[in-house]
């Protein structure tokens, strides 16, 4: 490969290309490529043990590759980590503060690790902390805090030394709607001033917040794109059925003629079908036939959750 | 060259001092044992099973065997007849201690010239015996006294009545213990290494096993930062053991300090900077907690053993010789109890010093290497 044309030509902020990774027997990642452009929300999507966590640890240059290529701003990650490091950021899946400092001694060590001037230090600190919502926080403990809180001062303490790049492990699974929100609201503003986010998440509504988006299982990108094309992409039409019984209404349609999959969402089945204007009236007569009752059926657009489950099957949801 | 390791000794420190379990950890376990072993080693022996051979038979030794008596540290199991028995009881465990009066005792007490006193003692419990030799010369320089004041009563300007105590050589008597304070001495450099090595080992797992290291290997930090930020603690923490074990020693347990503490220091630091990189050698070798619990499981016993603590090194097979070579503990018995006991300086101990800095150059070089940044 040509890496005047590529890695390092700027145009991309993170490339890899020809990933492995094996523990033991078990490949955790195989041949993964990809390409995230400057300023772009870049998301892995998968169940658990597809390789997300591995993925994140070699971009940040903390698990060696057993072949491939990563470059990060035009950094080799595999042949030189501690390049890449002042301008890199990660955050763990597992909160990696420590619990016995408080918030403010947190933020005031990784500072000095990154050996920030004291006022930059302080300043930026502030404004991030105000973000987050945890100003009035700083003396507490980090091990009291709430899942959320924690996961914020870990984005705090990783946007201190103002990365170009930001890698995210899960950074928003067990955190409570509102945090949610805070969070993202930190993350849009970061791309804003153009920095580059890769994360990871298990949660499909999450992945529609992305630019582009990986689809993962077993170790490979199964579909790249953006959230909007990768629905539109789907095979099928999607409808949604309505019951007072979902469990029934799932039963009752599998297997049904012009059914390509099922998807029980809570207490409606997602079904994805051939076409939807033809199947609707078909599904409505096999539900009452079935003795299932009366239920509303209605063509909705599809989440990346059926997308998922449409590419992986059932396996896929997780 | 060391710009963050500041951070981590502020983050130790901060640490540490959060830890309410800290000085439980730290200082109590090793205060306690000291003293535990300090009673065991001096004041808790009464009722040693004693047999005696009078072979003088007359008041002077009565009277002696009189205050062996009036202590109760010794029971006395066998009024022997004969040397014969006397051996006997000791081969068999009847005794372990004998007591043999020559005839002649009373005369040569009277005349000044010596009373001969014959002690044997089963050596397999050595401090057992060592601390019984204790009692009897204290009981010994009891009666010379009495018999002193009572003499000058009777005529003036005579010479001061004495008893010679010859100790038999047992086969089993462990010679290279005979001095009594032998065993505190030594306790003390035990028990920093385990400590040390303990808490050290332990902290770098810990941070892997928690998952902070793998947020602080994102960071620019060098291993070599990394690392004396996680030992230079441990280091203060173990002079503090040291010095405060070795005052528990001196005014607690009244051991004779002779030598010069500067040296004790030296020798201390040393023997820290060995133990610190055996300490951290163990952690590059474990990922979890547990592992480092076996590693050091394994470790430590051997280290106890080929030290010279208990068993002479010179009576052990050459191959296990060439091993105590390598031990930290054993120069640092030497040096403290050397330092100690005989007040020897650093011309005669630069060996030692010299070996326990090498182990501990080559130690925690070889830590550094094998740290890597990677969670690999
Ligand atoms: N250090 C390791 N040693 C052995 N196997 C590992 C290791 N790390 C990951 N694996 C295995 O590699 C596979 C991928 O793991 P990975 O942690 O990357 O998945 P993930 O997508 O992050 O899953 P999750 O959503 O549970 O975090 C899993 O089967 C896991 O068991
Ligand atoms: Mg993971």
């Amino acid at each position: 490969m040509n890496r005047e044309m590529t890695g390092e030509s700027g145009e991309f902020a993170v490339r890899a290309e020809g990933l492995c990774r094996r523990f033991g027997a078990l490949q955790a990642v195989r041949d993964l490529s990809f390409a995230v452009a400057r300023g772009e929300i870049f998301g892995f999507v998968g169940p658990d043990g597809a390789g997300k966590t591995t993925i994140m640890r070699m971009l940040a240059g903390v698990l060696l590759p057993d072949k491939g290529e990563i470059f990060l701003e035009g950094i080799d990650v595999v042949a030189e980590p501690e390049r890449a490091k002042p301008i890199l950021s990660y955050m763990p899946q597992r909160f990696g503060l420590y619990e016995d400092l408080t918030v403010a001694e947190n933020i005031f060590f990784y500072g000095e690790l990154f050996e920030l001037p004291w006022r930059v230090r302080r300043a930026r600190a502030r404004q991030l902390l105000q973000a987050a919502g945890l100003l009035s926080f700083e003396r507490r403990l980090a091990g009291q805090l709430s899942g959320g809180m924690k996961q914020k001062l870990g984005l705090v303490c990783a946007l201190l030394h103002t990365p170009k790049v930001l890698l995210l492990d899960e950074p928003t699974t067990g955190v409570d709607p509102l945090s949610r929100r805070d969070f993202w609201a930190i993350l849009y503003n970061l791309r804003e001033s153009g920095v580059t986010i890769l994360f990871s998440t298990a949660y499909m509504d999450e992945a529609e917040r992305c630019s582009r988006l990986a689809l993962m299982h077993e170790g490979e990108i199964r579909l790249c794109d953006s959230p909007a094309r990768l629905k539109a992409a789907m095979p099928g039409a999607l409808l949604e059925v309505v019951s007072a019984d979902p469990r029934a209404a799932h039963k009752a349609l599998t297997g049904a003629p012009g059914v390509l999959g099922l998807l029980l969402m809570g207490d409606r089945v997602h079904v994805r079908v051939d076409n939807a204007l033809r199947r609707k009236g078909e599904l409505e007569a096999r539900l009452l036939g079935e003795g299932v009752g009366p239920a509303a059926i209605q063509p909705i657009e599809p989440g990346i959750e059926d997308v998922f489950v449409a590419l992986l099957g059932q396996e896929g949801a997780a | 060259m060391f710009e963050r390791l500041e951070a981590i000794l502020v983050k130790e420190f901060l640490e540490l001092r959060r830890d309410p379990w800290a000085i439980f950890r730290l200082i109590i376990p090793l205060a306690l044992q000291v003293i535990v072993y300090g009673y065991a080693a001096t004041f808790t022996v009464h009722h040693v099973a004693t047999a005696v051979l009078d072979l003088d038979n007359s008041e002077a030794s009565r009277s002696l065997i009189s205050h062996f008596l009036a202590t109760r540290r010794f029971d006395i199991v066998d009024f022997a007849d004969r040397q014969s028995t006397v051996t006997r009881d000791l081969d068999s465990g009847k005794a372990t201690l004998a007591i043999v009066i020559h005839a002649g005792f009373a005369r040569d007490l009277a005349s000044g010239r010596g009373a001969p006193l014959a002690v044997a003692v089963d050596g397999t419990n050595s401090n057992t015996a060592l601390i019984s030799l204790g009692y009897v010369g204290e009981i010994v320089s009891r009666f010379e006294a009495e018999e002193a004041a009572k003499a000058s009563t009777v005529k003036a300007g005579a010479a001061p009545p004495t008893v010679t105590v010859s100790l038999e050589e047992r086969p089993w008597f462990n010679s290279g213990l005979e001095d009594r304070w032998f065993f505190i001495p030594g306790v003390i450099g035990t028990l920093t290494l385990v400590q040390v090595v303990n808490l050290t080992s332990f902290a770098v797992v810990r941070e892997r096993e928690v998952g902070t290291l793998e947020q602080i290997m994102v960071s620019p930090i060098r291993p070599v930062e990394f690392i004396l930020g996680k030992t230079l603690p441990f280091f203060l923490i173990g002079l503090a053991d040291v010095a405060l074990v070795t005052l528990l020693g001196v005014l607690w347990f009244h051991i004779p300090f002779v030598g010069d503490p500067f040296v004790m220091l030296y020798g201390a630091s040393l023997f820290l900077l060995a133990t610190l990189g055996l300490g951290l050698l163990l952690s590059t070798f474990s990922r979890t907690q547990q592992q480092a619990f076996a590693l050091n499981f394994f470790l430590i016993n051997p280290i106890f053993i080929l030290s010279g603590f208990a068993f002479p090194i010179a009576a052990m097979p050459r191959f296990l010789q060439w091993l105590t070579f390598l031990n930290p503990l054993r120069y640092f018995l030497i040096v403290i109890r050397a330092v100690f006991l005989k007040g020897v300086g650093l011309s005669d101990l630069w060996q030692e010093f010299a070996a326990m800095a090498l182990l501990g150059v080559v130690m925690l070089g070889l830590s550094v290497l094998r740290f890597k940044k990677s969670l690999d």
